[in-house]
């Protein structure tokens, strides 16, 4: 992979309105056609580096490139259109049906009607569901189909960078490696950018091209899965252990 | 004479009042919401704002009715017809019902649904017309529902100050102390209240389906 960075935090730190630091000095660059795993435990930060890159929170200090140009000089409307955003399952609109929720980007961006439809119908088959399901609403659907049209939803206008906080986190464990794996797939046809979060060690090792940790808003380690189970680093270690050495080396 | 009766020989002048009973509240509910229902959109993005206005709607509604219609009397153009100073009265009465329930409508949206919505680059305006005011539907509906029922109520001692409805027949029977006379007010303005109430209350439901 040709090191082509189409994100890069330099220095970022995030300050709440009440002073607390959430992020401290962040350092990271990532890179086209990667999945990055954000890992760490609850209140970690790796939700807060999320919603960074797409503005939904604005650094305090330091700047993040998103596309080589700094977030505060883009439009922040086409920042985040730009970029997918799938979230745990609360996401979908409880008012539209599966069709308008998958489109909604599409429809925004003005797209003619007849192309967002065939554009739902595609993404529909993308992610594995049933095109009868297009004029149901989300609470008429399980949670593993839920996810499916947020990830769905997420990729209708074809951005080059896609953000998973959490996904399949909700989902229940036999549906959650189902989808997992069509992630892997899905990401093997599509080489987006993405950048995911977890606190499941399991899911990052599985997902992951290179895995962040980290710990109280820093950056504590950035390895390829394999390096992670190997490292000497004590934070690492204490991760690894928490999920089980042993078990861990003999997942797929 | 019994009321069924007086209805019968006077079924013109009931249908009349009842009419004009309806379009006292209706219109009067209507002024309101034009009002209110924006203004509650209004509190629930400026947070500052919130708390003066949902006072001042609380302290209209502690008004006893006819006091506030006796206050208005003596206003320069509003006192000179008692249709519209009754309107004027009933739509501050109506407001409170209606820019809290707007308010709490939109407060009361998922934050996580609005979250996404900006995530996925949605304007204010798209968050606000086709997320937050879709999904708080539903109680806007519940507080055009109060407000219209309380309307339909006070609209009845509009008639102590000559504004019509079926407050008329009300204080007419009780001036000649004929109960028939005052159930032939009573019983269609009950009615109208239950039939307002019961179809908004349908509506409302339907809404609440997501």
């Amino acid at each position: 992979m040709s090191p082509n960075p189409v994100i890069e935090f330099s220095n970022v730190s995030y300050r709440t309105a009440d002073s607390r630091e959430l992020i401290h000095q962040l350092n990271l660059t990532i890179l086209r056609g990667e999945t990055l795993v954000l890992l760490g435990r609850s209140g970690s930060g790796k939700t807060t580096t999320l919603k960074l890159i797409n503005n939904l929170l604005v650094p305090t200090e330091g700047e993040l490139r998103v596309e080589n140009k700094p977030t505060k000089d883009w439009d922040v409307i086409r920042l985040r259109r730009t970029i997918g955003y799938v979230i745990q399952e609360t996401g979908l609109f409880p008012h539209f049906t599966v069709a308008k929720n998958i489109g909604l980007v599409p429809s925004i961006e003005n797209w003619p009607k007849e192309k967002v439809e065939q554009r739902v119908s595609e993404m529909l088959q993308l992610v594995g569901l049933d095109a009868l399901l297009a004029k149901r609403y989300p609470r008429e659907l399980s949670g593993g189909q839920r996810q499916r049209v947020g990830v769905a939803r997420a990729l209708a206008a074809d951005p080059p960078i896609l953000l998973m906080d959490e996904p399949f986190g909700a989902l229940d464990p036999i549906t959650r490696t189902d989808l997992q794996h069509e992630f892997i797939a899905l990401q093997q046809r599509l080489r987006k950018t993405v950048v995911f979060v977890t606190h499941d060690l399991r899911e990052a090792l599985l997902l992951a091209t290179r895995i962040a940790l980290m710990e109280e808003g820093k950056l504590v380690a950035l390895l390829s899965p394999k390096e992670f189970l190997q490292s000497p680093d004590p934070l690492v270690k204490k991760y690894v252990a928490a999920f089980g050495n042993g078990e861990l080396t003999r997942t797929p | 004479m019994n009321v069924w009766q007086f209805i019968a020989q006077n079924w013109d002048q009931v249908l009349h009042l009842t009419l004009e009973h309806l379009w006292l509240a209706g219109f009067a509910t209507f002024l309101a919401a034009i009002v209110a229902i924006p203004l509650g959109i209004l509190i629930s993005r400026k947070p500052i704002l919130s708390g003066p206005v949902i006072t001042t709607a609380n302290v209209i509604q502690t008004i006893p009715s006819l006091a506030l219609f006796g206050f208005l009397l003596t206003a320069p153009w509003i006192g000179e017809r008692s249709g519209r100073l009754a309107i004027l009265a009933l739509a501050l009465y109506a407001l409170l019902p209606l820019i809290r329930n707007t308010y709490v409508g939109i407060k009361g949206v998922d934050p996580a649904v609005i979250e996404a919505a900006r995530g996925m680059g949605m304007t204010n305006g798209q968050i606000l017309w086709q997320v937050e005011v879709p999904l708080s539907l539903s109680v806007i509906v519940a507080g055009l529902r109060v407000a219209i029922v309380l309307s339909i109520g006070i609209t009845t001692i509009a008639a102590a100050i000559g504004a019509g409805g079926l407050g008329e027949f009300i204080f007419r029977g009780l001036a000649m102390v004929n109960n028939a006379v005052i159930l032939a007010g009573a019983i269609p303005a009950a009615l109208l209240a239950i039939t307002a109430d019961a179809s908004l209350g349908w509506l409302e439901k339907r809404l609440t389906a997501h």
